[in-house]
């Protein structure tokens, strides 16, 4: 079992959180009609073995969306912070 | 190469089992070939058979890190069928059901195909209309497919939950009686062997770390033990297709995710088909030692961990309970998983990739056993003759450019929950 320490509520069991995915892919602006940009938002991912930036909400907590850096092989959380104030990318809808 | 038959049998009986040859060579690595398959799984060996027995290829070598069907072909749940709705996934499938029904007879080697009927449950009016419209599809494309009344389902699987309390009442079923399971090891081993005989490198304990590139083409690979130059490198590297595709600088529709798989302690038959879980994703099956076999959804994140998480556990054991009750009187006393390749669509990549040279099978999500010999038979076609077959030209990449995706489920691009 994971365990996701939510910066609002505490460490908790992964089953209080829903996974929202690769944090890495920020949208275009929606201005943006270039096929390629939105064709990699929307479809490619980097998917390394390794380190990995991803999206998690607090569902049955907070609801807040979360900024996780995880590692696929290990699993291990490296860190935890709200999307909000992690990168350009994620907003505060995590996307 | 002894020819397996029951006269082979008996006369090695009578010889004490002396003499058994081994059933393919373990090759070393030449320096070059025209063709090297990466992944020695189901869908590596198969594509190499089908190169060298369908297209003539003279000079073909497998490389894989581990051993050969140790990757999710020796992991897998062994559900092997063709109840898919969209055009490109149906007659793909079905010519991968056909070529699975021929197949013993054509490797010489018993790959314990059982065509024993897989039952797909229903539990609401709506699911009856869905399952309707999917079995008119599959019949209308010479597919078997039959709709089954509650009544129908519990004369054939009688232990499932029918009481007043079932906490998912069965309204009936989708069933395909050519559906089945086949022994997973058996069908690597009887590739392997198949294409050793028309003279495929088999090279273990190999592990490719990156590509001979030459003005933009790949003409090779790096590989642990020592650069091995080829005309076309064929990707079937299953759950590693990102990986290693990364290693070339490309980067892919896909994300890799783990798949559990579970097995109880044996009994006596009591299950004599495969059973799909309409009100979960969750499916089991009855192995011919006795133990139940069964899984259920992804674990939910992105891993190259090949090991599951508890949380899939509860939820796998939860279904089993509510499908079929007197499941919780066994033991479960083995649990592994796999690393699989979920693109964003559902559907599987057979396609030459933008770089000269390298070619891509992959993407296969939790159902790629099932595929496994259209797969390398599309494969082959493909790097044989650099375009694709009929039934694989619409697995190509560029589909999520153009818009083409081929969601059987209309998920979106969420392979996490697929
Ligand atoms: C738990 C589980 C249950 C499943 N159940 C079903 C089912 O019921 N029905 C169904 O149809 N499908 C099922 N699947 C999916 C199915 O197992 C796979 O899609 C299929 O086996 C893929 O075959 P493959 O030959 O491509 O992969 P694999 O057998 O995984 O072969 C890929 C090989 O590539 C090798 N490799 C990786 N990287 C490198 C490298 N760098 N260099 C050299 N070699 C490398 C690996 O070691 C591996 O042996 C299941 C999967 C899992 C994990
Ligand atoms: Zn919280």
């Amino acid at each position: 079992m994971l365990r996701i320490a939510c910066p609002y509520c505490g460490e908790r069991d992964q089953v209080e959180f829903t996974y929202g995915g690769d944090a890495a892919s920020g949208f275009p602006a929606l201005a943006d009609a270039d096929l390629d940009r939105w064709t990699d938002a929307v479809f490619i991912r980097d998917n390394p073995r390794g380190e990995h930036r991803e999206l998690w909400q607090h569902q049955h907590g907070c609801r807040q969306w979360l900024y996780v850096v995880r590692d696929t092989v290990t699993h291990a959380i490296q860190s935890v912070v709200p999307a909000r104030d992690a990168s350009p990318a994620a907003g505060a809808d995590g996307r | 190469m002894t020819h397996y038959s029951a006269f082979t049998l008996i006369r090695k009986a009578l010889g004490a089992n002396r003499g058994w040859t081994r059933a393919w060579r373990n090759a070393e690595p030449r320096a070059g070939y025209d063709f090297v398959i990466v992944g020695g799984g189901g869908h590596g060996l198969a594509t190499a058979y089908y190169l060298a027995k369908e297209h003539g290829a003279a000079s073909v070598a497998v490389i894989e890190k581990g051993y050969i069907g140790g990757g999710n072909t020796g992991r897998n749940t062994t559900i092997v069928r063709s109840n898919y709705m969209i055009d490109g996934n149906t007659r793909f499938y079905e010519k991968s059901l056909q070529l699975w029904e021929e197949m013993s007879g054509e490797l010489n080697f018993n790959v314990m195909l059982s065509q024993r009927g897989q039952l797909n449950t229903c539990h609401s009016p709506a699911q009856m209309d869905a399952a309707a419209r999917r079995g008119n599809i599959m019949r209308m494309n010479g597919i078997d497919a039959e709709l089954l009344t509650r009544e129908e389902v519990r004369r054939r699987v009688p232990i499932l939950d029918f009481s007043d309390h079932a906490r998912f009442p069965i309204l009936g079923a989708l069933w395909q009686q050519r559906a089945g399971v086949a022994r997973h090891d058996a069908v690597a081993w009887g590739y392997a062997r198949g294409a050793d005989r028309h003279g495929v490198d088999i090279i273990q304990g190999c592990e490719v770390k990156g590509f001979l590139q030459e003005q933009g083409r790949i003409v090779g690979v790096r590989t642990t033990r020592g650069d091995i130059r080829a005309q076309k490198v064929g990707l079937a590297v299953a759950g590693h297709t990102s990986h290693v595709a990364r290693m070339a600088g490309l980067r892919l529709p896909i994300e890799t995710h783990l798949l559990q798989a579970f097995a109880t302690e044996p009994v006596k038959p009591m299950l004599h088909c495969v059973v799909s879980f309409g009100a979960a994703h969750f499916y089991v099956s009855q192995d011919d030692k006795g133990g139940l076999v069964m899984g259920s959804d992804l674990d939910g994140y992105n891993s190259y961990g090949q090991r599951g998480d508890l949380p899939i556990v509860e939820e796998t054991m939860a279904d089993a309970k509510a499908l079929i009750p007197l499941l919780s009187r066994l033991r479960v006393v083995r649990q592994w998983s796999g690393v699989m390749d979920m693109t964003m669509d559902g559907s599987p990549i057979i396609s030459k990739s933008p770089i000269d040279g390298l070619y891509i099978d992959g993407g296969w999500c939790y159902g790629g056993f099932k595929a496994t010999p259209a797969s390398g038979w599309c494969f082959a076609h493909t790097l044989a003759k650099d375009r694709p077959h009929e039934l694989n030209e619409r697995f190509t990449l560029d589909r999520f450019r153009r818009g083409h995706q081929l969601d059987e489920k209309g998920g979106g691009p969420t392979p996490w929950a697929h």
